[in-house]
This record gives structure tokens, sequence and C-alpha cells, in this order.
């Protein structure tokens, strides 16, 4: 097993009200394995995802809990430690394409920057590993775009430099936070269909995190069902989409846009 | 150069002519005749006719401005009334300790608010930021002429720590320097002040952006992070308003070389005033107006290079 969370829970301590936004979530993934998270707004996938990467600061939340990677427990590693998985054994796309790169840095050398702080390669030799991971993206034009800034793409290719970023170091778990929320219905087609490809060719498991059970079902095995913090449903994707247990999850499914029909999935199947 | 630039180019010339225009008429309207002021009171009507004609004081005021503008396009600041000396040559002698000033107290600015906005940021609420924020609060509510009365009190008076005489740069470059840090502070701290809040704002909120989130999920440390994110974007807004800072700088030093007596541009001016000695006063009026705009689009520059955000034309 590649991923073990055990009994994961966030607990905000930085506000008035202490507010526990993640209780008791619990997942295993194989290698290569794609697994969804749906649930509805604020239900607690965000934090999950954070969480994980340890991306949640001490002094804002308690994160409790096991999470094993490769036998290993994330959770209690000091900083020092735990900065050697992220970007390269585990990686993490977000849900806010628009935002999530520097605004002054130039996209190759965001992309490259992994290799950076995890490697002594020589530029050139970064710079390759970059294009290749720019490619894998399907960014077009990897060498063009190499030299320009974040504010001159579209909201898709920055999505896309994102994922050429997370890969370059070709992580064993990508984390994909809502990577097509933001984006509109034929980018987010094209987008899942990228992330399909990069899972088959280089083996990378996808925790996918959607609020779309629709779209979770085209890419996933198993998908989990979030509400308010809590794991309230999980089982094969297919499964739970046509055959729902809970009325929040057919609430989940009623409620999906119809208009987002999804190339390689979706309804028709 | 792009369009855009080139638009700012002509603002700025544009400003500058609206100065030149706006001092000679002033000049021309306030009470005093510079003959009375140069001559003495005793001076013979010959004596007057011949000052008169030859500054060129009958002719209309918009015929005189036509004359020293095209002159001072040439590089000729004109004669001074009172001392029968090209201005320029007075200017230059004066204008060595000013910028000499101006520049100790720019790097004062640096030295003093560069160190302490990282630290205020580093813990924001932390005693090291409230300390700092309550002196930055303190410090940026004294105007530069109270600050350098205040400091002369403590430092000459009360500590001697140097003594209130002007040290010329003849005297050594060591002794000019330790006496000028003095009147730079004055400058220095209220500037300083706002550039330690404007710093440690500008950090904070950096640190607060998604790509931050997206450099740790890289792998980076909190240096890291800081060195290679968060103080580019950070500095750019502080990188500008420094810039501008340069013209508040050289207004500063008018207003503190008085409370000094150093011998610059700024008691020159003054003494000027007094003297109704136009030509010199035109002539300074005009150059500070000049750094004051130059540091404007100096500003401006460094926004669109820091920047890619803003159309690089
Ligand atoms: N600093 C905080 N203090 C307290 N509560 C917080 C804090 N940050 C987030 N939360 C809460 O945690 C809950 C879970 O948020 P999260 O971002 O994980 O939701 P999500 O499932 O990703 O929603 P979405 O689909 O909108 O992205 C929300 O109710 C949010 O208000
Ligand atoms: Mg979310």
């Amino acid at each position: 097993m590649m991923l073990d969370v055990q009994e994961l829970s966030v607990a905000f301590t930085d506000r008035q009200e202490p507010f526990t936004a993640v209780d008791k979530f619990s997942l295993q993934m194989d290698r290569g394995e794609i697994v969804g998270i749906v649930g509805e707004s604020g239900s607690g996938k965000s934090m999950t995802a954070h969480a994980l990467m340890g991306l949640i600061p001490r002094s804002r939340a308690a994160v409790t809990g096991r999470a094993l990677f490769e036998g290993v427990d994330l959770l209690p590693l000091p900083r020092e430690a735990l900065r050697q998985y992220q970007g390269r054994d585990l990686s993490i796309i977000f849900q806010e394409p628009m935002t999530s790169l520097n605004p002054t840095m130039r996209i190759g050398k965001q992309v490259e920057e992994a290799l950076f702080i995890h490697g002594k390669l020589s530029p050139g030799e970064r710079k390759a590993k970059a294009l290749a991971a720019m490619e894998l993206a399907g960014l077009p034009d990897p060498e063009g775009l190499y030299r320009q800034y974040p504010h001159q793409l579209s909201g898709g290719m920055r999505q896309r430099v994102m994922i050429a970023a997370a890969l370059v170091l070709r992580p064993r778990l990508l984390i994909a936070d809502e990577p097509t929320t933001a984006l509109d219905v034929t980018i987010q087609a094209q987008i899942l269909d990228t992330l399909k490809d990069i899972n088959r060719q280089e083996g990378t498991a996808i925790l996918f995190i959607s609020h779309d059970l629709g779209v979770v079902k085209a890419l996933c095995s198993r998908v989990v069902v979030m509400k308010q913090g809590r794991i309230v449903e999980t089982g094969p994707a297919e499964q739970v989409f046509h055959h729902p247990r809970e009325d929040y999850t057919k609430l989940l499914i009623a409620s999906r846009p119809s208009r987002k029909k999804l190339r390689g999935g979706g309804e028709h199947e | 150069m792009g369009k855009a630039l080139l638009k700012r180019l002509a603002l700025l010339l544009g400003t500058l002519l609206l100065v030149s225009v706006l001092a000679f008429t002033a000049f021309s309207v306030i009470p005093g005749d510079p003959t009375q002021a140069v001559l003495g009171m005793e001076a013979t009507d010959q004596q007057i006719a011949a000052f008169r004609a030859k500054h060129g004081l009958d002719l209309p005021v918009w015929e005189r401005y036509g004359r020293w503008l095209s002159a001072f396009v040439r590089g000729d600041f004109g004669q001074s009334f009172k001392y029968d000396k090209p201005v320029a040559e007075l200017v230059i002698s004066q204008i060595q300790v000013t910028l000499m000033l101006a520049t100790v107290s720019f790097a004062l600015i640096l030295a003093i608010s560069l160190p302490l906005g990282l630290i205020a940021a580093r813990r924001p609420g932390g005693i090291v930021d409230r300390a700092v924020t309550v002196l930055t609060q303190v410090t940026m509510s004294v105007p530069n002429f109270i600050m350098g009365i205040g400091l002369m009190f403590v430092f000459a008076l009360v500590l001697k720590w140097f003594r209130p005489e002007y040290v010329s740069l003849e005297q050594g470059l060591g002794p000019h320097l330790a006496f000028l840090v003095y009147p730079a502070l004055a400058i220095a701290l209220p500037k300083s002040a706002m550039t330690v809040k404007l710093l440690r704002g500008s950090i904070l909120g950096e640190l607060d952006q998604d790509y931050i989130r997206t450099a740790y999920s890289k792998g980076n440390s909190r240096g890291s992070a800081l060195r290679r994110h968060v103080l580019r974007n950070a500095m750019i807004p502080v990188v500008t308003f420094l810039a501008m800072a340069i013209g508040d700088i050289m207004a500063g030093s008018i207003v503190v070389e008085q409370v000094f007596g150093i011998p610059g541009l700024g008691r020159m001016l003054i003494s000027s005033i007094g003297n109704r000695d136009y030509p010199v006063v035109q002539a300074i009026v005009v150059l500070l107006a000049a750094v004051v705009v130059g540091c404007n689009f100096l500003a401006d520059l460094l926004y669109r290079v820091m920047d890619p955000r803003i159309e690089r034309t």
C-alpha cells in the first residue's frame, strides 16, 4: 500500500470558535491508483488535501491521526524531513490556477523549482526536464512558454503549468484539488484527459478531488464521499454513482449541472 | 522606448515648464524690489536704471520669462543680482553638501528600514513587531525640522556627541560625514518609519498569497520561500516608494539645512529669497522640481522592470 490515512483530523484553533474541518478521515491507496474525493463546498476536501501535503501551519490548526506514505507517517515529521517528500514524492495542484503561480517568476523557473530544491542538476539538465514535464502536461510550445510569465497565460494553461511543476520529479502521488473547477467546460475535459494519460504513462497515483461525482466516476476507480468533514460513503466509483446509499450522495449526483458532458466518460456510458 | 514612457517623459517636461512659469510669475507679484534689496536705500537713480537695464527688469514679465527659458535650456542659468556671478557657479558651489546630505539620508533609510521591516514581518504581533509599530507610528508623525531640533538638542547639547558647527568636506571626509549623519537622521527617520510600515505590510500581504502555498508544496523552506518568492514581490511597492522618496529627501534637506546651519542649496534658496535674488531662486526651484519629477519617472521605470504584469513596451 502506498498511502494509508488513518483517522486524519484537522481542527482549526485560529478563530474564535474551534472548528473541525476534517473529522477522522481514512483512506487507502495503491500505487498507480486514481481515487476520488467528492463533497459539497466546505465539506473539508481541500483541508484533507492540504493536511496530507503538510501545508497547514501548526499555529493555525491541530492535524491529528496518521498519514502513512510508503510506511512513514508524515504528520509528526519535523519540517525539514517533511520537505524531502514535498514536491518529490507527493505533489499537489490547487483549486485556484489563476493565483497559484508566482506572478513575477518565469514559467520555466517555476516548473523546474522542485528540481532546484531537491537535486543538484545543472541549469541545462533542469531545463531539459522542465520542458519534458511541460510536454507531459500537454503544454504546446514548452520552449516558448519557458520564458513567459503567468499573466500571459490563460487559466487552463496556468493549471497545466501547475501540473508540469508538480510532475517534474515524477512523484508517486499527485493530489489534484478540483483542478478544473475554475476553468470552463471544454478545457476541463482536456485537462482530465491529460491527467488520465499521465496516470497511464507514468503510473502516478492521483487523489482526485471534485464536487462533481460524474467527473470522478469517469476518472477514478474508487470514491470517497465527504460531508461536513466526515466520510459518509465510500466504494467503487461506478457503484457509488449508480447505486448511492446515502441521500446526501443522491443529492450530489442530482445537483450536477447537466451541461457538463465530458469526453471519455460521463452519463452516456 | 515605448509609447507609455514617451508620454511620461512629455508629461515630465510639461510639469517642469509649468513649475518654472509659476515660480517666475510668483516672484514678479510678491512685494519687494530686487533693485532696492541689492543696491540698498542710497542708490542713485542712475545706478538703479543701469541695474534694471542690465538685468532686463524693464521688460514685461512674459518677455523676461522667454529670455530666461531660452537661456536656461541652453545651460545658461543667468546672472545673480546679488553677487554678480553666474547662477550656475553659485549653485554648483553649494550643491555638493546637499547631494551628500541626500545620499547619506537615503543610505540611512535603507540601513534602518530594510532589516526592521523584515524582522517585524517575521513574527507579526511579536515583541519586535509591536515595538517597531510603536516607533514607526511616533517617528512618522514628527516633521523633520522638529526631528532635527530634537536630534540637535539630544546629541549636540545633552550628549555632546557632535558640535553644532558645520564641518565641510575640505576638513576631511570622515569628519564631514560624522557631522552629516545627524541632519541625515532627521530626514531619514520619518521616511524610514514609512518604509518599515510599507515593507512589513507588503511582506505579510505576499505571505498570504496562494503562490506561497505552492512554493511550500514544492519543498521550499521558510527561508527559501521568503528569498525566492516573497521578497521580489514584496519589494515592488517599496522600491517605487523609495525612488519617489528621493524627491522628499531633497525637499527635507532644505529645511534641515536651516536647523543645522549647513551651507547647501536649501540655505542658499532661503537667503536668495530674502535678497530678492530671483535668478538664483528660479534656478534652484527648477532644479529641485527636476529632481522630484525625475524620481517619479525613475519610480515608474523601476516598477515596469520589476513587475512583468505591467506591459513592457
Ligand atoms: N482558518 C480556518 N479556521 C476555521 N475554519 C476554517 C479555516 N479555513 C477553512 N476553514 C473551514 O474548513 C471547512 C472546510 O474547507 P475546505 O476548503 O476544505 O472545503 P472544500 O471541501 O475544499 O470546499 P470547496 O469545494 O468550496 O473547495 C470550511 O467550512 C471552511 O470554512
Ligand atoms: Mg476546496
